[in-house]
């Protein structure tokens, strides 16, 4: 058992209270883009719940849980306690109370700007301070993960760095080197601007900032998902981790490779240079490299995994495999769902395909197969596994939990392809209608949304067996289990290979040169440009 | 590093289908200059309803043939509401906006790119189908994001009042 229990506990309960509250929200918006008559139906709502919804979902529901686990990860690796216990627990009153800030300028109807919130779509300052101090509150973690981890390096000269954490660190150093773009946009432009004290901004370089940190916020989410795969999964699935040393080649490319791709969300922006589009992209390709990586090792542990239950043929370890629990099915149902989305993803990263799916249905189709399902059901695995040991109480309603994957799978697919369809035929997102005139172009959409509603009624039946489970777990479940936490062990340890995978510094130093070359010279640039700020506006 | 000779293989394939990817881009884009809209001039917002072009967006046929629209896109509508343009010809966008950030998307074309205040968007696309397109606003603007629409005609004779061949250039 781990000493920071009741610290991570917290931050786990954060993160599935979070989720709860935005999977209502969700059920009210896939029932409003079919377009059924709801009494409480109105743009201002759906917006505010858009917002809500992103925000807890992509910001709170993720960031909590990945705290969470990454003291447990930490403490259990290390097996140590944390170097300044105090200041994690600063550092998660500090987020909850951003979180807690922000929600509240939501919820009220002050901050409908989406969780994007591009200016000059203007919010009260309480979200966007707290906004900024959910951030705060993560960098203490990162602070206090850091410290635990050189306290123990100086105390184990030469030791390899366990697995678990080294993920754990790519995760770290990817939001350390991603959160300074959002803190620049928050300290520099949006605060002071929302509070009167700065009259216009500069909407291109609040994109630029928004996205150098938007999109290695796909890794943060994605990294602690991989750990799971790679460290956990293995292990439940009753074999071992097939490669110790690509596990941890793929975590470092991700150190390296995450940042400096963050202009492909802005390929359709004006006022920044082609050719800078140009090399983001080609970074991003490169960055599918250990997404690729993965799928192969991790269904390799899976086989390995089937062959040690005895498995002979071509395809029939696959039956041997632990369908029925849910700390397995969730994993590999969410592996199955990402391999979908990397398809997806290598076309809207391709500079001219990108035009035709850009903010269209196609990209929440697509997010909802990544962080909504491979890194979002991963957790829920996750949670399967932890809450059980962390509150010493056995899992409650272990039926629900045993089929709640596989109706999230279901429901997923009914999004997530309607989705897709309706985006290649030019529907947009974000819309809380599609009338447009009574355009008959827009009337082909309506099958589309129709299927991704019943979609979203699956998905939320799921997650409410997800969250019946883990209440009636935390609240209701019987004392006494006792169980200790395992990760998976390698075929073949990683021994003296590649060594040089453990120079973490070495990494960071390269990601950092990386982030300066894709982003120094577009932003001096940009801002020795003669360019025209906008003011605030309110219309929502 | 030992890795076997399975992982070797599939790295080697990650590798090669990546390889593809790049090239294929670099083709596209190099070959057949098929590049996202990445024009650089800068307005002033304020002044934006009274500068050239966006004081009376508008449709101008030029000489050799081709067409400038001037868009202008506010909460919550495109000006002008019904755009002519003529079929097979290039026709160049160039659209700002005077309040926040909207999208302009031709439905079922490659037509899409963000109209950002301060800037002005602009890139030329041609259309081979005469016909009615849907043009949406796709980035939330607001509480009327979902009501943003307008029109595009697409013609093979397009009849413009008055200033025909006055070739705005751009
Ligand atoms: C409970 C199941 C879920 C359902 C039914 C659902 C449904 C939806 C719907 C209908 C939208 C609005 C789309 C639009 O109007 O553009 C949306 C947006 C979104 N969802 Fe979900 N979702 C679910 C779970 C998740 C999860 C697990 C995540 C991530 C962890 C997530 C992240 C997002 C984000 C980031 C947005 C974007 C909001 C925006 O465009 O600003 N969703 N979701
Ligand atoms: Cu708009
Ligand atoms: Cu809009």
């Amino acid at each position: 058992m781990i000493a920071s229990r009741r610290l991570a506990l917290a931050n786990f309960w954060v993160g599935i209270g979070a989720f709860g509250i935005a999977s209502v929200m969700a059920l009210m918006q896939a029932l409003s883009r079919a377009d059924l008559d709801l009494p409480w139906r109105t743009p201002g709502m759906y917006y505010m719940s858009v917002t809500a919804h992103g925000v807890l979902m992509a910001l709170v529901f993720t960031t909590f849980i990945i705290m969470g686990f990454g003291y447990v990860v930490t403490e259990r690796t290390l097996e140590r306690a944390l170097v300044g216990r105090q200041v994690a627990w600063v550092g998660f009153w500090v987020a909850l109370a951003g979180t807690a800030a922000a929600a509240v300028a939501i919820l009220t109807g002050n901050a409908s700007i989406l969780y994007t919130f591009y200016p000059p779509l203007m919010a009260h300052p309480a979200f966007y301070i707290g906004a900024t101090l959910l951030v705060v509150g993560s960098w203490l973690w990162c602070g206090v993960i850091l410290r635990t981890w050189l306290a123990w390096k100086k105390d184990n000269p030469g030791a390899r760095i366990p697995l678990p954490l080294v993920g754990m660190l790519a995760a770290i150093f990817v939001w350390l080197l991603a959160t300074p773009g959002v803190a620049a946009e928050m300290l520099f432009q949006l605060i002071p601007w929302s509070l009167g004290l700065k009259e216009t901004v500069d909407p291109v370089l609040a994109r630029t900032l928004f996205w150098w940190f938007g999109h290695p916020l796909v890794y943060f989410w994605l990294i602690p998902a991989y750990v799971v795969w790679y460290t956990v999964t293995p292990r439940v699935a009753g074999g071992k981790l097939f490669s110790d040393p690509l596990a941890r080649l793929v975590f470092v490319l991700f150190i390296v490779l995450s940042t400096p791709v963050g202009f492909h969300h802005q390929l359709l922006d004006p006022g920044i240079p082609a050719g800078w589009k140009f090399f983001h992209t080609m970074n991003t390709e490169l960055i599918l490299f250990p997404s690729f990586v993965t799928a192969f090792t991790v269904v390799a542990s899976f086989e390995v995994a089937g062959r040690m239950k005895g498995a002979t043929g071509w395809f029939d370890w696959l039956e041997k495999l632990p369908w029925g629990n849910p700390q397995f099915s969730s994993v590999a149902l969410a592996m199955l769902i990402f391999a979908i989305g990397g398809f997806g993803g290598a076309i809207n990263a391709a500079f001219g395909m990108n035009a035709m799916v850009h903010n269209t249905a196609w990209i929440q189709g697509h997010f909802h197969l990544t962080v909504g399902t491979a890194t979002a059901l991963t957790f829920m695995g996750l949670c399967y596994w932890l809450i059980p040991i962390l509150t010493k109480r056995e899992l409650e309603l272990g039926l629900l939990a045993r089929v709640q994957p596989y109706i999230w799978f279901m429901g997923m697919l009914l999004f997530s392809v309607s989705n897709h369809l309706t985006g290649l035929q030019g529907m947009p997102r974000r819309v809380y209608e599609f009338d447009y005139g009574g355009s008959p172009i827009a009337q082909e959409w309506a099958a589309g949304t129709g299927i991704s509603a019943l979609g979203g009624v699956f998905l939320f039946v799921s997650a409410a067996c997800f969250m019946a489970v883990m209440l009636g777990t935390g609240l209701a479940g019987k004392k006494g289990y006792e169980e200790d936490i395992e990760f998976a062990e390698p075929l073949e340890p990683a021994g003296d290979k590649a060594r040089i995978l453990d120079k973490m510094w070495l990494w960071v130093t390269i990601g950092v040169v990386l982030v300066m070359a894709a982003y120094a010279v577009p932003i001096i640039q940009h801002i020795m440009m003669d360019t025209f700020g906008s003011t605030g506006f309110r219309l929502f | 590093m030992n890795v076997d000779l399975y992982e070797r293989f599939w790295m080697w394939s990650s590798g090669g289908i990546i390889a593809v990817f790049i090239a294929s881009i670099i083709y596209t884009s190099a070959a057949q200059s098929l590049q996202p809209p990445s024009h650089v001039e800068t307005i002033d917002p304020q002044t934006a309803r009274t500068s050239p072009g966006f004081a009376q967006p508008s449709v101008t046929l030029n000489a050799d043939g081709s067409a400038t629209v001037h868009i202008m896109a506010q909460m919550f509508a495109f000006l002008p509401t019904e755009i002519r343009v003529p079929r097979g010809q290039p026709i160049t966008f160039r659209m700002t906006s005077p309040d926040v950030i909207h999208g302009f998307q031709i439905v079922k074309t490659n037509g899409n790119a963000m109209v950002v205040p301060g800037y002005v968007t602009q890139f030329t696309t041609r259309f081979d189908t005469p016909g009615e397109y849907l043009i949406v606003c796709n980035e939330y603007c607001g509480l009327g994001h979902h009501i943003m629409f307008s029109t595009l005609i697409v013609e093979d004779d397009v009849e413009m009042a008055g200033d025909v061949g006055a070739g705005a250039g751009q």
